[in-house]
């Protein structure tokens, strides 16, 4: 690959209590390219997303070992402000969470939440992260209005603005169009096509075609464990494993 | 079911044609149904009118009550009973005084038990660590929930008024009446807490925001309407109370207004109390017991009316 390597995971395994979620994950992830995740419910993909903005912390009685790198430095290091390593990681969920306010200060939250005061600034920002996320001619006369007034597609594209209006690094994406029709997918992943060129992005997803259109590299993981990682034109093409392509072609899962 | 099934309803189905048999077969089938489903939609009416009746019983009760009260006292209420103290012994003139205390009684446990059950459900909901620590917080507010109010006013007569040596006074009385309030509070607020969803949270805490940006910007703003129904309609409570309020704050006559939080007042709840069974005229004066009893329902009820629209509005500017 001749991309730098923007994140990468070493030797990781996490636990839920008793549960070994994930079993020995040793991946890259490439800056400006989309990694797409892939595997039957369970397999330990969300679980891997979430570790690498430790959202995982949040779960009482988990565990994890091994490493994970960002930019050269060990996210799970003691040393390390997680606050600041979520606002360089940001995170899209699976189904569209706009905060109970308006769409401006859906935005405007995560700059004011990182020591953003002055209102011209804010206002600017706003507007262009909402262009950027192609939504700026639906909600232009609806600032003000309540976000989830907004369409489920609206509010998930609303959702990626806000992830992208503190200007992370690397951009998760969990499931972000299952909640979703074709339509709003389509325009989801035209968006995903534009901010690779800004971020490295990471996206879980159940749906192959969708893999197979907006990612570069895809990693298949099967029972906690990677089983297979490449070009996606290759894993999806000539897969090297007969369970890889077994999953692929919906033979399982 | 064959043929020979049939027969025994008393004709022979072989004489009929074909066709006509089937027929005959279809309708004691759909009979058998019939009588099945009208059976189990007797039953069903028969039990949602119990339900009906029982969730009845609750507005009818509350309809008897207002109705016996306003019956009964309307016609001590005019501008005299509402805006002067009590003359002759307490058997004619006003209950301001007594308005008056409860207003400042109710005002003062709030102004106490809001931010401590805020910020105790607040500990409790979003970080407090679960142990054992934890366990016995738990089981400390579920029991102060079930002391019964008037070792509320005994406790408040040992702490505040003697102890703390705060007297007879608003102080004291705002105190018991905040305590005793807490864990209603608390209840209700952890209630709200909870029914925030958590990808509100993961949201917020995604975005590099702090878990009390997290909680001050977006938890807290998403329960509000619940925490504060919940405190209006405690507070409501509380001002009804007599047993905590009648050994630390309330008195039996005093003519002045009160002019600090250490004075003694007249309440409502205690006056009715008064003059329903130590009164000089206790006959005499039940009209005066009845419009009290009027005054005070509905200053209740018009709390919780006001706790109705103000969550209605604050939902309502959320969607």
């Amino acid at each position: 690959m001749d991309n730098l390597i923007k994140m990468t995971t070493e030797d990781l395994d996490f636990y839920y209590s008793d549960f070994h979620a994930l079993i020995d994950i040793s991946l890259n992830f490439y800056l400006n390219q989309v990694t797409a995740l892939i595997g039957p419910s369970g397999c330990g993909k969300s679980t891997l997303l979430r570790c690498l903005n430790r959202m995982n912390d949040l779960i009482p009685y988990s565990r994890v070992e091994g490493d994970i790198v960002l930019d050269g430095q060990d996210i799970y290091d003691p040393n390390v402000d997680v606050v600041a390593l979520r606002r360089r990681v940001g995170m899209v969920f699976q189904k569209p969470n706009p905060f109970p306010k308006t769409v401006f200060e859906n935005i405007a939250y995560g700059l004011r939440v990182n020591g953003f005061k002055d209102r011209a600034i804010i206002a600017e920002r706003v507007e262009k992260t909402i262009r950027q996320a192609a939504l700026w001619d639906e909600v232009k006369d609806r600032l003000y209005d309540s976000a989830l007034g907004l369409s489920g597609g609206q509010q998930q594209r609303l959702c990626i603005a806000r992830a992208m209006a503190v200007e992370p690094e690397v951009l998760l994406m969990d499931e972000p169009c299952s909640a979703l029709d074709p339509i709003a997918t389509q325009k989801i992943e035209e968006l995903i096509h534009e901010l690779k060129k800004t971020y490295t992005i990471i996206i879980v997803t159940h749906n192959m075609q969708q893999a197979a259109r907006v990612s570069d590299i895809t990693a298949f993981f099967y029972l906690g464990n990677l089983v297979e990682v490449g070009k996606t034109d290759t894993l999806f093409t000539c897969p090297s494993l007969k369970q890889t392509e077994d999953y692929i072609t919906g033979r399982f899962g | 079911m064959n043929e020979s099934n049939i027969s025994y309803i008393g004709f022979d189905s072989k004489l009929l044609p074909e066709t006509e048999k089937v027929q005959v077969k279809k309708d004691i089938i759909s009979q058998s149904k019939q009588g099945f489903q009208s059976r189990r939609k007797i039953f069903q009416r028969f039990i949602f009118s119990l339900f009906r009746l029982s969730a009845a019983i609750n507005g009818i009760a509350l309809l008897i009550i207002i109705y016996f009260l306003v019956v009964r006292g309307w016609r001590a209420i005019n501008w005299t009973f509402l805006t002067q103290p009590p003359i002759e012994s307490m058997t004619k003139g006003g209950i301001l005084p007594c308005i008056v205390g409860t207003a400042c009684l109710s005002l003062g446990a709030i102004l106490i038990a809001l931010p401590i059950g805020v910020a105790s459900a607040i500990y409790l909901n979003e970080y407090a660590k679960a142990g054992r620590i934890l366990r016995i917080i738990r089981l400390g507010i579920n029991n102060l929930a079930g002391v019964p109010s008037i070792v509320f006013g005994l406790f408040g007569l040992a702490f505040f008024v003697v102890w703390l040596q705060f007297g007879v006074s608003i102080l004291s009385g705002a105190l018991t009446l905040g305590v005793m309030t807490l864990p209603v509070i608390i209840g209700a607020s952890e209630e709200a807490l909870r029914a925030v969803p958590d990808t509100y949270r993961e949201a917020s805490l995604g975005l590099g925001a702090t878990k009390w940006q997290t909680i001050y910007r977006v938890v807290l703003p998403a329960a509000l309407p619940g925490i504060l129904t919940g405190a209006i309609l405690s507070i409501s409570r509380a001002a009804g109370e007599t047993a905590p309020i009648m050994f630390t704050a309330a008195v039996f006559y005093t003519p002045s207004l009160p002019s600090s939080i250490f004075d003694e007042i007249m309440a409502l709840p205690y006056h009715i109390y008064v003059l329903a069974t130590a009164g000089t005229e206790i006959e005499a004066t039940r009209h005066l017991q009845y419009g009290t009893a009027l005054v005070l329902i509905a200053l209740v009820l018009g709390l919780n009316l006001i706790a109705i629209i103000y969550r209605a509005r604050l939902r309502r500017r959320m969607q």
